[in-house]
Formats: C-alpha cells, structure tokens, sequence
C-alpha cells in the first residue's frame, strides 16, 4: 500500500494550551483512517495543520512523499486535499449549486462543465432536490452534505471530513455511511473525525486515537477498540467498553 | 433512491446554466436602452442632460465599488484615489504633453491598477474594518500630496486648457453637453457589462466565494489575497474611467474635490442603499441620490449640500431597517433561484 499522507511529529500549541504534540499517523491510498478522541483532543486542530490552515511549531506533513508543510491552504487543496469543516462554513448567499461550482471551478474554468460536475456531486450527496435554494436555508444535515459536495466536486484524492455524521439526525447517518464507504470504492482516501463509535467502527480501516493532543493509539479497529489507553481516556471504564 | 437521483440529474442537466431573462425584464431592458439612447432626443434641456451625466458617471463609480465590496467583500473607503488619478493622469498629459486625453484615459487606468496594486497587496490582507480604515488613511494622504505637490498645480489644480478644433480628439465639447452624455453611458454600459460577465465568470463566483466564507473558499483551491487585489485592480481602473471624464466635463481639477471622502463614501452610499453585490444596484442607487442631491441644492441653496445627505441618511436608515442587503436584493435572488425553471 504506498502512502498518500503522512504527518510527522505535528506539534502546536496555543499559549499554554497543547492543541497537539508530537502525532505521527500515515494514510494509505484508498484506506478510510477514522479520528477519535474526546473534546478537546485536538482532532480538527490537525486538519487545520494538515490542510494548511494553522502554522505548525514542529513537524513535517508529506502528501504523495512530497513535503507541503507552510504552504498555503489553497495551494494544499490545489494538491488534490479536500476538506469539511466541523463549524460549517457554506457560502451562504450563493444557491446550493453555486456553492458547488465553486469547488468545480477547482478543476476547470468553463462554467458548463463546472456546473455539470457540481451536479453530480450533489447527486452523489443526494441533495440535487435543494440545488437551487440558497445555502443559508439548508438544515444541518443538507449543510453537511453541501459542503462533502463542494469537496467532492474538487475531484480530490484526499478528503479530510470533520464529522459528517454529527449533529445530523438519526435517520440520515445510514445513507451517510454508505456514502462514504461509496466514496471509498470511486478510490477516495478519506481521513474522518467521528464522534459515533458504531459509525467509526464499520467505516474505518485503521483508527488514530488523540487525548489530549497526543496520539495515544493508531491501529486496526478492533485493536484500538481494546487499547487500554483508548479505553481509560476516550471511551470511559473498561466495563463500558465491553 | 438512487435512479430517483439519476433521474434528477439528467433533468438538471439538461437546465440552463443561467436563468432566462423573463419576458417582463427583457421589455424593461429594452425599453430602459431605449430610452437612454434617445434621452438627450427626448429631453432637451442642458440641465436634464447634466443630471443624466452625473446620474451615470456615478452609476460607473457606485459599480467600480460595489466590485470590490459586492464581490470580493471588502470595504474601500478610499476610491476617490482612482476617480482622482484618472482625472489628474489625462489632464497632466494633455496640459503638459498635449497628447489625447483618450491616452491619458488609458494610462489612467494603467496607473490605478498600479496604485491598486500598491495599496491592495498590504492591506488587503487585512480584515475587514482594517481595510476600511487603511484605505481611508492612504486616501487622505494621497490627497494630500496633491494638495502639495507643485508640479500638478498643488491646492489649486489644473485646468483642462480650451481646445475648440477638434472636440472628439481633444475630448471637451462646448457646444453642447450631448457628447458627454453618450460618452458617460458608453463607460457606464461598458462596466455594466464587464460586471455582467464577471458575475458570470470562475473569477466572479471564486471572488463571492471568498467574500462570504473566506476559509471555505481557500480550502477550495481559491487563493485569497491574489484575488482580492485582483478584484481591487479591476475597479480601480474602472474608477480611473470616470474621474478621466469628470475632468473633461468640468475642465478643472481641484483635489479638494477629486480627492475627497465625499466621493469614497457616496458611491458606498449608493451601493449599499441600491443593493450591495448586484449588478443594476449600484446603478439604481445613483439614479436616487444625484437628483436628490441636485434638486435640494436647487430647492435650498447652497445649504443643499446637507439636506441631500440628510435625507440620503434617512433612506439608508430605512433600507437597513427593511432590506440590510438593499433595495434590489430581493429581485436578484429570485432570478437566480429560478435557474432550473425553464427547460
């Protein structure tokens, strides 16, 4: 398996604060690597070193065994990196296909094709009935999808979700697992921050546990389900764990 | 589920990329291109033609605004430097030189994407209000500069000296004020329809991208700081556009005026009021405030000077309590929900 993403040693801090110290985790190409770990453990903060958003204090990321550390988000993205937001962030007073095209717009600069590409992500996230209100109207959930959408329509071969799945109601997180693991087969690799352990624990192929900014455990499923470091810090006892 | 959504694909498709023009807009178009066309035939009195004038040389300025507002989402305060610039840049030539105003138009225009340039790469990375108070500064220290600077006559300007031999080479018509007006629309209409394309364009949905999420929009492959001086240079020269004709309509420059935070802050007056990041908003806003201001002059003298603005005052102060996004806010965004209306 040749590695698409590797991050070396990322470190940052916030003043006093320990938003991530020292973690080490490599994506294989087409794998699915689940992020878990309390409030707090510095997940999205990693995002945001990986993608370029935040100025690491040590470390070196590697795409493709080329290192892309210090540059901007934009030329990262430009790399083939795509990425949701935990706080999301649509452009609200454009329509939901116009958001889209934006990230089409990634790939080409004709306007057709673009919009032709941004309608078939929003196929993909099944939201196509909602392509013409403006993004600002959307629930939670459509938003989720809308913005997995305008990364899509990027054609990335890397996209890094912050919790698709949270604070969307029950019923949809099925179809968004399906997605995803739909997004898989297409050959996407896909780095995910996820809060539901059930969800997780059928997506990913290998798991990268964080407490308090450190990685405390990086490995198949089942073994970082078991991990005692995993079990202590994230899921509570080991009784509940069982 | 999933041939429901292969369905709905094909049918969206198969939709127009842009909405079609409803049969009710595409008459007013028409009937509002006529009607400016044969204005001056239609209305004769130097004093309708005047107003139209200004109506459209600030309708060119409110538009050079509201494309780094509207679009790239910051707030300049300091446009008049452009307007100024554009004025001084063909009056320079042709008084010093005598070359052709319609040089000095263009090097105007170089010269403020240039400016723009030197004053967006700075401060364009700044946030909001700072950009706002940057451009306000720069602003009053260009115009400072012209107040002292002997060279281009310091606080008392330069004349654009009388040339009656031949008006369209030279650019000033004493005759009649009917050139102008065709000369104000044509540079209206041409950056009414720059604007057009744009908000059709991968730089004009990257720029309202970037104004409404800019995080969104890096992510995304869109490279902030470039575009925004980008959106900054295009204006520029647009604002370049109109102080060139200012010049040649009134003959003379004072930088009092040219350069003054009166003409920065009215063309965001009008933009705002007549719907910030639309295309006829900046428009509609200068068709409201340059007769206001030219009738309460009128009306009340000197003093009319006030009273416009107090009114205006009044008028943005209703648009921000019903409408925040101005007037023609509310047409535009029922356009473009129908884009898949028609097949």
């Amino acid at each position: 398996m040749s590695l698409i993403l590797e991050a070396r040693g990322l470190s940052k801090r916030y003043g006093g604060l320990t938003a991530n110290r020292d973690v080490s985790f490599d994506v294989g190409q087409g794998e699915i690597v689940g992020i878990i770990g309390p409030n707090g453990a510095g997940k999205s903060t990693l995002f945001d070193l990986i993608t370029g958003f935040q100025p690491l204090d040590a470390g070196r990321v590697l795409l493709d065994g080329r290192d892309i550390t210090g540059l901007r988000p934009d030329r990262i993205a430009a790399l083939g990196v795509a990425r949701t937001f935990q706080k999301l962030k649509p452009f609200p007073n454009l329509t939901v296909t116009e958001n889209v095209i934006v990230g089409a717009l990634a790939r080409t600069a004709d306007m057709k094709s673009a919009r032709d590409a941004a309608l078939e992500a929003l196929a993909l996230v099944d939201l196509l009935d909602k392509r013409n209100s403006f993004a600002r109207e959307l629930s939670t959930g459509q938003r989720k999808r809308l913005e997995l959408a305008r990364g899509l329509a990027m054609r990335p071969r890397l996209i890094l979700m912050d919790e698709v799945t949270g604070g969307v109601d029950q019923r949809t997180i099925p179809g968004l697992v399906d997605l995803v693991l739909d997004l898989k087969h297409r050959g996407l690799t896909i780095v995910t921050i996820e809060h539901n352990m059930q969800v997780m624990m059928r997506l990913a192929d290998r798991i990268l546990a964080l407490y308090a900014g450190r990685r405390i455990a990086f490995g198949k499923p089942e073994d970082v389900r078991k991990d005692p470091a995993v079990v202590d810090a994230y899921l509570g006892t080991a009784a509940d764990a069982a | 589920m999933a041939s429901d959504q292969a369905r709905m694909l094909e049918a969206a498709r198969a939709e127009r990329l842009w909405p079609r023009a409803s049969r009710w807009a595409m008459a007013l178009g028409l009937a509002g291109a006529g009607l400016l066309l044969a204005f001056p035939l239609l209305f004769q009195t130097s004093f309708s033609h005047h107003m139209m004038i200004l109506i459209l040389m600030y309708a060119l300025m409110a538009q050079s605004w509201n494309v780094v507002a509207g679009f790239s989402g910051q707030i300049s305060l300091g446009h008049a430097i452009f307007f100024g610039i554009g004025a001084y840049s063909s009056t320079v030539l042709f008084a010093k030189y005598g070359i052709t105003p319609w040089v000095g138009l263009l090097v105007g225009m170089l010269i403020s994407t240039f400016a723009a340039i030197a004053i967006g790469v700075p401060t364009l990375r700044l946030e909001g209000h700072y950009f706002a108070i940057a451009t306000l500064l720069i602003g009053s220290s260009v115009q400072i500069v012209f107040q002292r600077w002997d060279w281009v006559g310091a606080a008392s300007g330069l004349y654009v000296p009388i040339n009656r031999t031949s008006p369209w080479f030279y650019l000033q018509f004493h005759a009649s004020k009917v050139p102008y007006y065709y000369l104000a629309l044509a540079a209206a209409g041409a950056a009414y329809l720059v604007v057009w394309k744009l908000r059709r364009s991968r730089f004009g949905f990257r720029l309202q991208a970037l104004r409404d999420e800019p995080d969104a929009a890096s992510s995304l492959g869109i490279a902030i700081a470039r575009h925004r001086v980008m959106a900054f240079m295009l204006s520029g020269a647009m604002m370049s556009v109109a102080g060139t004709l200012y010049g040649q309509y009134v003959l003379v420059l004072d930088p009092e005026r040219l350069f003054s935070a009166e003409i920065s802050i009215i063309v965001l007056l009008m933009t705002v009021l007549g719907g910030t990041g639309t295309l006829w908003g900046p428009a509609l806003g200068a068709a409201i405030l340059v007769p206001l201001s030219e009738f309460s002059r009128i009306w009340f003298g000197g003093t009319g000077r006030t009273i416009d603005l107090i009114i205006y005052g009044i008028l943005i102060l209703l648009v921000c309590m019903w409408r925040p996004s101005g007037i023609l806010s509310v047409v535009e965004e029922r356009v473009r929900r129908r884009v898949g209306a028609s097949p």
